[in-house]
């Protein structure tokens, strides 16, 4: 009787599409496998190794953001925006961008080894444990401290006017405002940025590897590639999925921060800021955060600038590719998450983060493998796992708003008859115009700079830039590597912005 | 009669909606009531949006209990959003002219104009909402009621968001187009001056019952002990 957003019959397609992306492949994998193989000792060490990463990349990600976020939060600066902004930037940022930035930086013969040559300090060397966390903490340090700085900011301002009439000294106000907030938002973010980590592939890809240092994903990869035993992948990969799942719950049960959060760009009044020691603690935090974000793009902007005259025609067909994937997953993942956007839709979505991408590629491959040649549909099922891991994000980003829109207008629209196409065209899409927009730029970003599982399948021919990227820098030519990162970055920043802007464009917002 | 409510009940939780009235085609009549009455709750009944537990709804003798929305001889002012502010006036009164794709046909641009010349807006087919006064977003919903051309219209407080003197040239202008129109009218409203100025029979709706319509006039004049427990010192 009533109309809807989308027609029930749409929704459960959409959402039938979905769980059989996800129990398809998953029950390809497991049926290939014939029997189970044993959990072997090195298995044994990637899931330590897996969980201590991530609880250390959380942990350390956390415990500096919550000073970087207070110096935020009540310091006023030129810039302050902009560093703000930038806080916002590593989500969209391509893994291999930031991995060759912290090797410019951090690596054999980076910046900081060549700083430290001269005062005759042993060599720092970046591979293992400390780099896969310290690329972590890269990545997630400005989500910890976006998601803090909100949380800082929501203190209502009274609360730091009557600490000032109370003339209440730092340790007071720390004790009784800035605590209590830190312990309802901290779990949350913590939870998050350990979810984010558990599924580390590019990352232990890069700076990882060898027995000491590979995470589950990397043993689901090493186990495809080098010895394509499906046994031993759908082991992993079922083991990741269980492990992805309950942290997943968790982490949404602690936090229902949103991706896009409004308004970090005002400080927050307040009468402790004038002592010397906080100015100076905030600047050095505000400093060492900017040096340590920027510098390592920089060195790829800088490093790439030269190698970008130098790229190859490969490198250009692969960028062609890239741009093609992310396309053609945006779409996928809009026209998944707009039937979708309810909560149901969002629980259903979770599935995205839960699932290994490189085990739903795997069992793609092997759904398609009876029909046509694998590989050289790599490049569409490297879309679909793109679309398919977005989705929990475009979800929630649109779900807010999609709802309101449903709230507002169910009963005008009923009242009208209209059709579901012309609650599509005239009403949902408009309104969505703006989340839509950003929720596009998002997964083309993501899209665009994804290296999963198109690593485990793609030939030659049918690489894209991430691959060609990681494969200039297994064959040591760093200087292509770096022309094709900073294309990589280029494009992925501008597919963002061009979808952001467009949904921003006319949408009155 | 023209529209009939037919010992229709309808329920939402522990509060229940009982009606038995008529209401004569071209009639306009007020439903008076305090919040939470179950006023709303009757004109939803109406409008298609509740579906009741028992009774029938008839229009002219035939059973329209069942009908969905659009599919009633009904359109209705609700309280807000009665247009959508994304769109421009005449993109609104497409989507009420042509529901099932919102584009425009032969002759419809002439029906528009002539619905927004009626409410006195002449020449505004091209605004949005953000771009007029609130009488003028209130004259333009009606407009969007005069386009849909349906026997019942159903008011849901629309202008209370309105001053006084707004909300009486507004409500002057609907009884000004419903006569002429001969359309037949409900009111919901709080404020038993609407309903002097709007209705000449009224309904009073009391922890979910509905009495049987009467003189306005005579209702308020003399009103029974619950109406007079609501009406107060007014």
């Amino acid at each position: 009787m009533a109309t809807r957003p989308f027609s029930i019959t749409v929704s459960i397609i959409a959402a039938l599409c979905v769980a059989g992306l996800v129990i398809g492949p998953v029950t390809a994998v497991v049926l290939r496998a014939e029997a189970f193989s044993g959990f072997t000792p090195a298995d044994g060490q990637a899931l330590r190794f897996t969980l201590v990463q991530a609880t250390l990349s959380a942990a350390l990600s956390v415990l500096f953001a919550i000073p970087l976020a207070r110096a935020l939060a009540r310091r006023q600066f030129i810039g302050r925006r902009l560093l703000v902004a930038l806080l916002g930037a590593p989500f969209i940022l391509p893994v291999i961008v930031a991995v060759l930035g912290l090797l410019a930086v951090f690596g054999q013969s980076g910046l900081l080894n060549r700083l430290l040559a001269p005062l005759g300090v042993p060599e720092v060397q970046i591979y293992g444990l400390h780099g896969v966390v310290l690329a972590h903490v890269f990545f997630n340090l400005p989500l910890a401290t976006r998601l803090i700085l909100q949380g800082w900011l929501a203190i209502p301002a009274e609360q730091f006017r009557l600490a000032a009439t109370l003339g209440m000294r730092p340790r007071a106000m720390w004790r009784s405002i800035e605590r209590p907030m830190l312990q309802r938002i901290v779990p949350g973010a913590f939870a998050v940025i350990f979810v984010i980590c558990l599924s580390s592939f590019a990352v232990a890809l890069t700076l990882g590897g060898g027995p000491r240092a590979t995470t589950l994903e990397l043993a689901i990869y090493q186990s495809m590639r080098f010895d394509f035993d499906l046994g031993r992948a759908a082991v992993l990969g079922l083991l990741q999925l269980g492990l992805a799942l309950t942290a997943g719950l968790i982490a949404l049960r602690l936090t229902s921060l949103p991706v896009a959060a409004q308004g970090l760009d005002r400080p927050v009044p307040r009468w402790d800021r004038t002592d010397g020691i906080a100015i100076g603690t905030d600047t050095l935090w505000i400093v060492l955060a900017a040096v340590f974000l920027l510098t390592p793009l920089a060195m790829v902007t800088l490093n790439g600038l030269a190698g970008i005259t130098t790229l190859g025609a490969s490198v250009w067909q692969a960028a062609g590719h890239s741009i093609l994937v992310a396309l053609g997953s945006t779409a996928l993942c809009l026209l998944w998450a707009l039937p979708l956007a309810s909560r149901w839709g969002e629980w259903l979505g979770l599935a995205g983060i839960a699932l290994s991408p490189l085990v739903l590629g795997i069992g793609l491959f092997l759904i398609v493998r009876p029909f046509a040649n694998p590989f050289e549909l790599a490049l569409y099922v490297t879309a679909t796992v793109n679309a398919f891991v977005s989705l929990p994000f475009a979800l929630r980003i649109l779900r807010p708003e999609a709802e309101a829109v449903r709230t507002e207008y169910t009963r005008l629209s009923q009242a009208l008859g209209l059709s579901g196409w012309a609650w599509l065209r005239w009403v949902l899409v408009p309104r969505l115009r703006r989340p839509l927009g950003f929720a596009a730029g998002l997964t083309a970003a993501l899209s665009m700079g994804d290296l999963g599982v198109i690593a485990l399948f793609a030939d030659p021919d049918r690489a894209t830039l991430p691959l060609k990227v990681y494969q200039l820098m297994g064959a040591y030519r760093m200087e292509q590597a770096a022309g094709g990162a900073l294309l990589l970055l280029l494009l992925s920043l501008t597919l963002f912005w061009v979808f952001d802007r467009g949904g921003r464009v006319g949408s009155g917002t | 009669m023209a529209l009939e409510l037919d010992h229709i009940c309808a329920r939402a939780g522990t509060f229940e909606l009982t009606a038995t009235f008529d209401v004569a085609s071209g009639e306009r009549v007020a439903i008076l009531g305090a919040s939470g009455s179950g006023k709303s709750t009757l004109l939803d009944v109406i409008a298609g949006f509740r579906q009741p537990e028992a009774g029938v709804i008839r229009w002219h003798g035939t059973d329209i209990t069942n009908r969905p929305p659009a599919e009633r001889p009904v359109s209705i002012l609700f309280q807000d959003t009665n247009l959508f502010p994304h769109l421009t006036i005449r993109q609104n009164l497409a989507l009420a002219l042509n529901p099932a794709t919102g584009i425009l046909r032969k002759g419809d641009e002439a029906r528009i104009e002539t619905g927004l010349a009626r409410v006195g807006l002449s020449g505004f087919a091209s605004r949005r909402l953000s771009e007029m006064s609130g009488g003028q977003q209130s004259r333009a919903a009606l407009a969007r009621v005069l386009v849909q051309a349906r026997p019942v219209l159903l008011l849901d407080e629309p202008f209370a968001a309105l001053g006084p003197a707004l909300k009486d040239e507004m409500l002057d202008l609907v009884a000004g187009v419903a006569d002429g129109e001969g359309l037949t009218v409900l009111l919901v409203s709080h404020d038993p001056k609407d309903a002097r100025r709007f209705a000449p029979r009224s309904v009073f709706v009391d922890g979910g019952e509905v009495t049987a319509p009467q003189d306005t006039r005579a209702l308020l004049d003399d009103p029974p002990p619950s109406l007079r427990a609501y009406l107060g010192e007014m």
